[in-house]
């Protein structure tokens, strides 16, 4: 088998793997946040109580996170030595500087927050929580640099066949920095609070710790329902500047093979690769222009701009693309009818909606991982957007058999992983928070 | 010395102390899992020891993430070469990280598979004490390489006398510093196990001590001619005095100290010998790879090490404050 192609199905398998994790955490901590700081405030033994439940079940997802991170750590090393040795000196720094500023930070103050609540006092055991908060928000803002370098690279010069960083802040804060980091953050703050929501609403379904249950459900829906409107906002400044920097992702994402002044935002299609084409296309004309440009008339550059080797695949980024934005339209209904049912003070009492709230915990996630596919196929044929294609980026000297082994190997344990951590997160839920307190030390 | 070499002198150090800090700290939770069930027999012994490293070892596993970080900003060509060079040696090394992580967290709430994840958690522990040393000795002692910097061989030349040694001394080296640890740690029946095993293992780790020793003057005798490594072979002779001494009059706390000292020792000897190469290559030493080739550009290494000065005194600080907190013996019911 391709050697190229095998190492993509691998990175692609343990970086989504790993995804999972991350937005999860980032969500968690800040809700964690939010509940200590109230607990530290009213002193109110309930807080408490949810806050030590929570931080049980972040316990189980960091080290899911951490564990199946370790092997994106090395992987560029592994299969992509190449990758290494012509962009390490860029690419390399902002992952060291996440290990020396994020990953200490988090690992630290989560041992003292599972381990040491009856060992601080209130107002250290809240700067805990506040540090793992600060920590993992911290960790995304490096790893965003690094992939956002990939997809529009800045702050350096080719010499020698190598990348060279020619200044440090132009690179870290390239053009798709800023826009990726609030919508990747806000992406997980709709995850964990879903998570959140989800436990809360499945406690109130079953008639169990009711009163733990609705401040969960009021705290985590107020995050829900500002963030999922938020992203709105957040989400299309980060495909204004898709647009204007990757034109040919943007184009991909719309499967707009020609360029047109006043382009359609499509709704549904199927985009043929073969004859550069649309079936079943539905789209709102001239939508597509209005949301780049705001203007009706604008042109947009479609594929047939771009030379063919130089084109990324229409039909992934295509779906992947719209499934994440019905998704954020789907969250946004959601949210919608949750301020219209706190307006009416019914929501603790609406079966429905709590049983949609129950059933709203997978999307997140779909969300996370189509905007992810949609961003990273976007960006192909180049691993580093116009400096350095995919195929030269692998390591040379390891036989495809190498990597097929551990790849299998990776599916095997990866599947082993979900299918015991996923349990044990429901036993934890199933369990519930009167238990959660006794942790000691 | 221009500015350029300085920062990659500099970095060939700091990358050194980010590998002694995981020896020493990792090192010690390392050394427990492979010597668990030596270290536990009843269920409240293991827990106690599950316990001993609970707030600690995930942020002890860190400086190894930070130490391979560190090595691709500032040497990405070293990088390069030993992740794809040691390909399968390393995946086993990431899959018993990854398998020993999450025992940690699941054996206590899959209950069903308890003895698979204390096995995944010894077996995990085990492999990366023994395989640290083994791809150590291999770059140490020299592997083939090509013009273009990539390993040219396969997995089973990287299992040379010399590299095994390495490993097994490192192994050795590993559970040396866990027993010592356990000692301070945990009181009662345990803690008079890891005083015996810490004693029990002392004269195997010099043993391979010194066939190492004999090793490196037959591989490399140019070795006896570096001034820092006698200094650090005399730190070393002094570390292991101390821990001896310390290990008969059950002075727990002094044979950490001493061992972790040591195991600080063996990575100075370890420098000196190999500076200025990262990796050596056996068939032609022009086609090594050294702090010179395999160097990032001077603003990486600078912007890199404004990045260390920074944060690490912050994160010295801060695991201080972790100690401090989960200070004292725990007690096996």
């Amino acid at each position: 088998m391709d050697t190229v192609l095998l190492a993509k199905i691998q990175f692609g398998f343990t970086a989504g793997f790993h995804f999972l994790f991350p937005p999860t955490t980032l969500g968690l901590t800040f809700i964690i946040l939010i509940i200590e700081s109230l607990y530290l405030k009213t002193n109110e033994e309930l807080y408490k109580k949810i806050s030590s439940f929570l931080i049980k079940i972040l316990a189980v997802v960091f080290v899911m996170g951490v564990s199946t991170g370790i092997v994106l750590e090395f992987a560029f090393g592994n299969n992509w030595a190449e990758y290494s040795r012509m962009v390490g000196d860029i690419f390399g720094a902002p992952l060291a500087a996440e290990g020396v500023f994020a990953f200490f930070l988090e690992s630290v103050f989560l041992g003292i927050l599972v381990f040491g609540r009856s060992r601080i006092s209130k107002r250290a055991y809240w700067w805990s929580a506040f540090f793992v908060f600060f920590g993992s928000h911290l960790s995304g803002i490096w790893i965003i640099i690094a992939n956002s370098w990939m997809q529009t690279p800045a702050g350096f010069k080719i010499e020698g066949g190598r990348a060279v960083l020619t200044n440090f802040l132009e690179a870290a804060l390239n053009p798709s920095t800023v826009e990726r980091y609030f919508h990747t953050i806000a992406g997980g703050w709709i995850t964990g609070s879903l998570v959140a929501t989800g436990i809360a609403a499945w406690y109130l379904l079953k008639k169990r710790h009711i009163e733990f249950a609705k401040p969960l459900l009021l705290i985590s829906m107020i995050v829900f329902i500002i963030v999922s409107i938020l992203q709105l906002g957040l989400g299309h400044a980060h495909s204004i500047q898709v647009a204007k920097t990757q034109p040919e992702k943007m184009a991909a994402f719309e499967a707009l093979w020609e360029t047109q002044e006043g382009a359609p935002f499509a709704i549904f299609g199927i985009p043929d690769e073969s004859q550069q084409k649309n079936h079943a296309y539905i789209g709102i004309p001239k939508m597509l222009s209005i949301l780049i440009h705001f203007d009706p008339n604008a042109k947009v550059p479609g594929l047939n701009e771009f030379p063919k080797d130089e084109r990324p695949r229409v039909f992934v980024p295509f779906v992947s693309y719209h499934i994440m934005i019905l998704l954020g339209m789907v969250f946004i209904g959601v949210s919608v009818v949750g301020i219209w049912l706190f307006a009416r003070k019914k929501i603790y009492d609406s079966q429905w909606y709590l049983k949609l709230l129950l059933f709203l915990i997978p999307l997140p996630y779909i969300a996370n991982e189509t905007g992810w596919v949609a961003a990273e196929v976007g960006r192909q044929p180049w691993v580093v957007y116009k400096v350095l294609k995919t195929a030269d980026a692998i390591s040379i000297n390891v036989p495809a058999g190498n990597i097929l082994f551990s790849l299998i190997l990776f599916i095997v344990v990866y599947t082993l992983i979900a299918a015991v951590g996923i349990p044990i997160i429901l036993r934890l839920i199933k369990k519930g928070p009167e238990e959660s307190v006794s942790e000691g030390y | 010395m221009e500015t350029w070499d300085i920062l990659r002198n500099i970095w060939f150090i700091l990358i050194g102390v980010l590998f002694v800090g995981y020896s020493i700290l990792d090192g010690f939770d390392l050394g427990i899992g492979a010597l668990f069930p030596f270290l536990g027999k009843k269920e409240e012994e293991k827990e106690a020891l599950i316990k001993s490293i609970g707030p600690f070892w995930d942020g002890n596993e860190v400086w190894i993430l930070t130490g391979g970080g560190a090595l691709f900003a500032a040497f990405p060509h070293a990088y390069a070469t030993v992740f794809s060079g040691f390909y399968l040696a390393l995946m086993v090394v990431l899959f018993s990280l990854i398998f020993r992580a999450v025992s940690l967290e699941f054996h206590a709430h899959d209950t069903k598979r308890k003895g698979f994840w204390e096995g995944a958690f010894v077996v995990g522990s085990l492999l990366p004490s023994l395989l640290f040393g083994v791809a150590l000795g291999n770059v140490v002692a020299g592997v083939p390489l090509d013009n273009t910097m990539n390993y040219t061989d396969n997995f089973f030349t990287l299992l040379r006398p010399f590299p095994l040694a390495v490993g097994l001394l490192g192994l050795t080296a590993f559970l040396v510093q866990g027993s010592t640890y356990v000692a301070t740690k945990i009181g009662g029946v345990v803690q008079e196990r890891a005083r015996q095993i810490a004693k029990t293992l002392f004269f195997p780790n010099k043993i391979l001590l010194l066939l190492v020793f004999v090793l490196t003057i037959v591989y490399m005798p140019e070795a006896l001619k570096k001034p820092l490594a006698w200094v650090s072979t005399a730190f070393l002779g002094c570390a292991l005095v101390v821990l001896y001494i310390a290990l008969q009059k059950a002075k727990d706390k002094l044979a950490f100290l001493s061992s972790s000292l040591a195991f600080m020792s063996l990575w100075g000897i370890l420098g000196a010998i190999h500076f200025p190469n990262l990796v050596k290559a056996s068939n032609d030493p022009a086609l090594s790879l050294t702090i010179y080739n395999a160097s990032s550009s001077i603003l990486t290494l600078k912007v890199m090490l404004i990045i260390a000065l920074v944060g690490m005194p912050m994160v010295i600080g801060y695991t201080i404050y972790l100690y401090k907190i989960f200070k004292g013996k725990i007690t096996v019911a």
